[in-house]
């Protein structure tokens, strides 16, 4: 018995013999899931590289080359990189002559705009969980609650009165007014992660730092701040995504000037009665998801070596 | 001068009270030791010398200053934690110099210091590595280096060796003696175990519930318990106490009934003031010595069980009214299973506890 392999076994759903091993059935179950999850970005990522007749043929082209003659004519594209020029520079009405669409000027926004506001939500964020958590409130959990209260609408609930605000208060289309939105709509989401963060913490330690002589700010800086990389990296990314993606807010507070990607692609696909323009849309999208895209790739070495950081504990 | 006086310092969280009352003073050199099983408030007093809790009430004075109002960093204290504490994101070398940062030293000077330390306590070779990296007897040294590094008012140890495996805990128990000699300092040590207590201390405060029940040597609370909690707290195999009826008291004998059994045992004049009536009798298991026929001054108990310690021999015995006697007799003295031992107590090791649990003495 112990020597027969079932069929599962065989196909390499065996048990692992150590806790670091995984069969090739395992991961092959793995991959699998993985591409599923993956197949919506790549099929964008492909349509990106095709004109507008092929993006809509049926069956879908989706192979880039024959692999000389080994695939049918039908499932094969010419790929072209028209659609990549057309997202800074083309035409707006057919035959007219090409002309700048300010997508430049878009990504530069989004990018502000996202780093800027999460950046800032990061640092007061991490301040006030620390205070949250080291030095608590009278009613502490009462204000971490109320902090919550405004993201258990749906934003379109909260917009109303935000643009009248916003109205009020000159902040309609300046930076300056759609930054401190993000802000504090990055907020809640910080405060409650890093707080959670920071209570993981063996409190000895910062004890041992005051009486060997560090301020409060100083144990804050020196002995809890480096304790917790990985949750600020954990937590930059998870709101830099949201805020990235963020298609409301920006649809109703920023102006020309100050438009975002999502909002301008929202505009610019809906060309001019013939349709939605679905090359050039997954070219934007293309080019809109690298820069998160690298973020997340560089923050995730910061994430593991994080993870095993924090296994130091009692 | 290196001193710490606490005097009637009370801790409360909210209804509860963690210390009450507590006085203890240490001079200079002196190593006092607070013991007592968790949850007696030995940390929270330990907390409220370093300035990590307040004090609900009463006053703690170092070096001869009334420091409650001051955050443990204005205080001049260096304490050793149970879980070293050590600074994850600095390396062994930064974590000991750490206590130096606010003393302005040029580089130079600040890594002698380092080193003098590192070379006392054997660090030498680990100083440029991470805490996460080096042994748990490792870490524990590092901790005691980051204490002594500076040149402090007193040194607090919470629990300092036992996270230890026994064998490097008694050659760190050792070590911190020998360098705690010779720096002459104030040190309160906090411990549960009695071992590193009746070693390590000049003098040892016993607490139970917040309450400081005895302070003195290790030689007076092991020789005479203030009261019946310090009594069987104090020593291994713990101290009989047993419970018996005093019947009279004349020429410094008492007249006891213990089992149902007369027993005429010499005792302190004091216990004349004793009304007669039931009082508690302490005697150590390793104060019987058992003689081969029953007389007035013995207490005769069968052998039940038989636990051989190595030098000694523990023997668990049972009165005829089923009351449990510990004994421990030489190796060499052959007890069997059953057998009815006749076990006369030494009048000296033998102590009386009145109706309100405290030592009868004079």
């Amino acid at each position: 018995m112990a020597t027969s392999m079932t069929i599962w076994e065989k196909l390499g759903f065996r048990k692992a013999s150590g806790v670091s091993e995984a069969g090739w059935g395992q991961t092959l179950f793995v991959a699998i899931i993985s591409f599923i999850y993956f197949l919506p970005v790549l099929l964008i990522i492909i349509t990106s590289f095709k004109l507008q007749n092929e993006a809509l043929a049926v069956p879908p082209k989706v192979f880039p080359t024959s692999l000389f003659g080994l695939i049918p004519d039908d499932y094969v594209f010419s790929p072209t990189l028209e659609n990549y020029a057309a997202v800074f520079s083309r035409a707006m009405t057919a035959g007219a002559a090409a002309q700048d669409t300010g997508f430049d000027r878009y990504f530069f926004n989004s990018i502000l705009i996202a780093s800027v506001s999460v950046f800032l939500a990061l640092v007061i964020g991490t301040l006030a969980a620390f205070g949250f958590s080291r030095y608590p409130l009278k009613g502490n959990d009462t204000y971490l609650f109320v902090i919550l209260t405004t993201r258990m609408l749906p934003a379109i609930v909260v917009i109303i009165p935000i643009i009248l605000m916003f109205r009020v208060a000159g902040l309609s289309g300046s930076y300056l007014g759609i930054i401190l939105l993000y802000t504090a709509f990055n907020l809640p989401f910080t405060i409650w992660m890093m707080k959670s963060f920071f209570d993981e913490l063996a409190l000895d330690v910062e004890d041992a730092a005051r009486i060997d002589g560090s301020s409060d700010v100083r144990v804050f800086f020196k002995i809890a701040l480096p304790q917790v990389v990985a949750g600020l990296a954990a937590t930059f990314v998870f709101g830099l995504i949201l805020t990235w993606n963020e298609f409301l807010f920006a649809l109703l507070l920023t102006g020309a000037d100050t438009r975002t990607v999502p909002v301008a692609m929202n505009q610019a696909v809906a060309g001019g009665g013939i349709g939605v323009l679905w090359g050039l849309l997954a070219a934007i999208e293309t080019l809109f998801l690298i820069p998160v895209f690298l973020v997340t790739f560089f923050l995730q070495n910061h994430l593991l070596r994080g993870v095993t950081f924090g296994t130091v504990k009692r | 001068m290196s001193t710490i006086e606490v005097r009637k310092i009370t801790k409360k969280y909210g209804e509860f009270t963690a210390v009450r009352d507590a006085d203890l003073s240490v001079k200079a050199g002196e190593v006092v030791c607070l013991l007592g099983p968790s949850g007696c408030g030995k940390t929270t007093t330990l907390r409220m010398i370093a300035g990590l809790e307040r004090a609900t009430d009463g006053d703690i004075v170092i070096a001869g200053k009334r420091v409650n109002d001051l955050p443990p960093e204005k205080r001049d204290i260096a304490m050793v934690f149970q879980f070293y504490a050590l600074y994850p994101a600095l390396n062994v070398g930064e974590n000991i110099a750490m206590p130096l940062q606010f003393e302005r030293l040029s580089r130079q000077e600040r890594d002698s210091r380092v080193n003098r330390v590192a070379k006392i306590l054997h660090l030498t070779e680990v100083l440029d590595r991470m805490p996460g990296h080096v042994s748990e007897g490792e870490k524990q040294r590092i901790a005691v280096a980051r204490a002594i590094v500076r040149d402090p008012n007193c040194f607090l140890f919470d629990e300092p060796l036992s996270r230890l495996d026994v064998e490097l805990r008694h050659s760190m128990r050792g070590q911190i003696k020998e360098v705690l000699s010779s720096l002459s300092k104030a040190t309160v040590i906090v411990t549960h175990d009695q071992l590193e207590a009746l070693t390590m201390a000049d003098r040892i405060a016993i607490m139970k519930d917040g309450m400081i029940e005895q302070v003195g040597t290790p030689h007076e609370v092991f020789a005479k318990p203030a009261n019946v909690f310090v009594a069987s707290f104090i020593g291994t195999p713990q101290m009989n106490l047993m419970e018996v009826e005093l019947k009279s008291f004349g020429d410094g004998v008492a007249l006891v009934t213990l089992a149902e059994s007369p027993l005429e045992i010499a005792a302190d004049p004091a216990v004349s003031k004793l009304k007669p009536s039931k009082v508690m009798i302490g005697i150590r298991p390793r104060a019987f010595s058992p003689v081969s026929s029953a007389g007035k001054g013995t207490i005769h108990a069968q052998a039940e069980l038989i636990e051989p310690m190595g030098a000694e021999t523990l023997v668990h015995a049972r009165t005829k009214t089923g009351g449990d006697i510990r004994v421990v007799v030489q190796r060499d003295q052959r007890v069997k299973i059953g057998e009815v031992m006749h076990l006369k107590p030494d009048p000296k090791q033998t102590h009386f506890f009145g109706e309100n649990g405290r030592a009868v003495r004079s």
